[in-house]
């Protein structure tokens, strides 16, 4: 930890260490991989990669969508569509209040943000799903939005890009949820009719009614290095098989080796990447 | 008190669905349809026998079948894979849903499954895009497609022969996003509260129906219904299926027949249009 002692001067006088702590933190960041204290400014202009080891940190929706569009330029979309609470479910506490408490926490209506603008110059619709929003999981305003980006793209003859990271259907809405899984489906039923390209990116993580939907659904499928991508999650295989499960099970690069995405693609070179296969997916020839 | 007795219902009615004594996709092969011609394999990988599939007749109607089967006795659970697919599973049964759609025949599946399998291999082989390719061409099928819920609809591994232009559902049978057990070990970090998740999921055909998420229930008969004792008698279910099955199949058949009337397209409009309401959310 030499580098929080150094930076020790910097700090103004207080014995409080919480205090202390809350404001290093807001100045580094600590890499969970190697531990080597990154600014938080260098880090946010490696697109939240460590420069040490190329560790990819989790990243929020907003953060996603200011990334891909060209000039961090687009018009968000939806933003109104948000979680009822269908059910009435009650676990250890009211569906409802998690609603309210993930709003709060994240800053976010819902566990996705979409837009509508340009990148690399085509007509571009994208989602962005954020684990902070109840682990990032699908609902039916999840649902609801993605289905609308899908037939916004049908309609204006557009692109669409979706950015991938959850935990699974919502269970809190119960079959409603299961059944986003279907209309996102059919939705890109159409969008494939019409010949229009969806390009799916896989981030970490993404798991079990996300992946056994749209997100392996896409035309070209894209995954973040070293992202957890699978159906069930290793604690449920685990238990079901009875055994430990090997090392790199369910990363982006055994899933590339399976054949089941179409590259790795580090996240500083993410946005170059779509523009080339939009490039070949949305350009005509002479 | 009254709260208690309604989680014991919810509860029951999961333990129902998942009775051994109910029939599965092959009772009702041989009790409402004729000449079944079994179908196997995905011509990519193996046979999966958790699902099975084929030609057959129902009213010398020409249709294609596709259900889960998890078989009664240990040897054939295994066999079965206890009606756990894996992708060869769901990529079989869209090898058969193609050909009914190239020769215009009609689709009648069946779901009865706890949920896709989650192993090692079926993770290697896709399974997570295996349902998610069935639920995107199930969709734009050229061809009519019913959907029976006939014993335990087990999330995505259920959905991914359940997506069609009508959708059945047994009186005793369930369909949720996540087992009550598997919900209980996550919410309540307690698999033995599976009642009350039971409860919480809604996820009984009068609950389904209510949100639109089924088309129909088929009733069932009054002793089709298993008091969790061990003095129940065994078979009574396959024998007082008689009635209940005629109905099935009634429903099936006529189904069919209204859903035949109408242009692809326009079958198409209705089975997109059914869907895409599904949800409900605030705006
Ligand atoms: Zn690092």
């Amino acid at each position: 930890m030499a580098w929080f002692r150094r930076n020790k001067p910097k700090i103004e006088e207080s014995n409080d260490d919480e205090v202390r702590k809350v404001r290093t933190e807001g100045i580094f960041i600590k890499c969970p991989e190697c531990e080597n204290p990154l600014y938080r400014r260098e880090l946010r202009e490696s697109h939240h990669v460590c420069t040490h080891c190329d560790y990819h940190f989790r990243l929020g929706g907003r953060e996603r969508l200011d990334e891909l569009f060209d000039d961090g330029n687009y018009e968000k979309l939806d933003e109104e569509i948000t979680s009822g609470d269908p059910l009435g479910f009650v676990d250890t506490k009211p569906y409802i209040e998690r609603i309210e408490a993930a709003k709060k926490s994240s800053g976010l209506p819902e566990a996705i943000v979409s837009g509508k603008g340009k990148v690399g110059g085509h007509l571009t619709y994208a989602g962005a799903m954020d684990m902070s929003f109840i682990g990032g999981s699908m609902g039916s305003a999840v649902g609801e939005k993605i289905t609308r980006l899908i037939e916004r793209a049908t309609e204006t003859r557009g692109a669409v890009i979706i950015f991938s990271a959850s935990g699974g259907a919502r269970m809190q809405e119960g079959t409603l949820s299961l059944m986003q899984m279907a209309k996102i489906s059919a939705a890109l039923a159409r969008l494939h009719d019409a010949r229009l390209p969806f390009i799916s990116i896989l981030t970490d993580p993404t798991t079990g009614g996300v992946t056994a939907s749209f997100a392996m659904l896409g035309d070209v499928i894209v995954a973040e290095p070293k992202a957890l991508i699978g159906f069930a999650g290793p604690r449920v295989i685990e238990q079901t098989i009875r055994q430990k499960l090997p090392k790199g099970f369910q990363r982006s690069e055994f899933l590339l080796g399976h054949g089941m995405v179409d590259m790795v693609v580090d996240r500083r070179e993410m946005r170059e990447t779509l523009i080339r296969l939009l490039d070949f997916m949305m350009n005509k020839n002479l | 008190m009254e709260n208690k007795e309604k989680t014991n219902e919810s509860f029951e009615r999961v333990q129902n669905a998942r009775h051994p004594d109910r029939p599965y996709t092959n009772d009702l092969l041989r009790i409402i349809f004729e000449g079944f011609i079994e179908l196997h394999g995905d011509r990519r990988f193996r046979d999966d026998p958790a699902i099975v599939s084929g030609f057959a007749e129902i009213n010398n109607l020409k249709v294609a079948v596709i259900g889960h089967q998890k078989g009664r006795d240990m040897n054939q659970r295994q066999h079965r894979n206890f009606g756990m697919p894996k992708p060869e599973g769901y990529r079989k049964a869209l090898r058969i849903m193609n050909l009914a759609e190239k020769f215009s025949r009609p689709i009648v599946t069946f779901i009865d499954t706890p949920g896709a399998y989650p192993g090692i291999d079926a993770e290697e082989r896709g399974q997570a895009e295996a349902i998610a390719f069935n639920l995107r061409e199930m969709a734009h099928l050229k061809t009519t497609v019913i959907v029976v819920v006939l014993g335990e609809g087990g999330s995505g591994g259920a959905l991914a022969i359940g997506v069609g232009d009508k959708i059945l559902m047994l009186e005793n049978a369930v369909y949720s996003v996540i087992t009550p057990e598997g919900c209980a070990a996550i919410l309540w970090k307690d698999s033995g509260k599976a009642n009350l998740a039971a409860e919480s999921l809604k996820l009984t055909a009068e609950e389904l129906l209510k949100f639109n998420l089924i088309d129909e229930i088929i009733p069932e008969q009054e002793n089709w219904s298993y008091p969790q004792t061990d003095t129940y008698e065994v078979n009574i279910s396959v024998d007082n299926f008689g009635k209940t099955a005629e109905f099935l199949k009634d429903r099936i058949f006529r189904n069919i027949l209204e859903l035949e009337k109408l242009t692809i397209e326009e079958k198409l409009n209705l089975r997109f249009e059914k869907f895409r309401k599904m949800g409900k959310w605030i705006s």
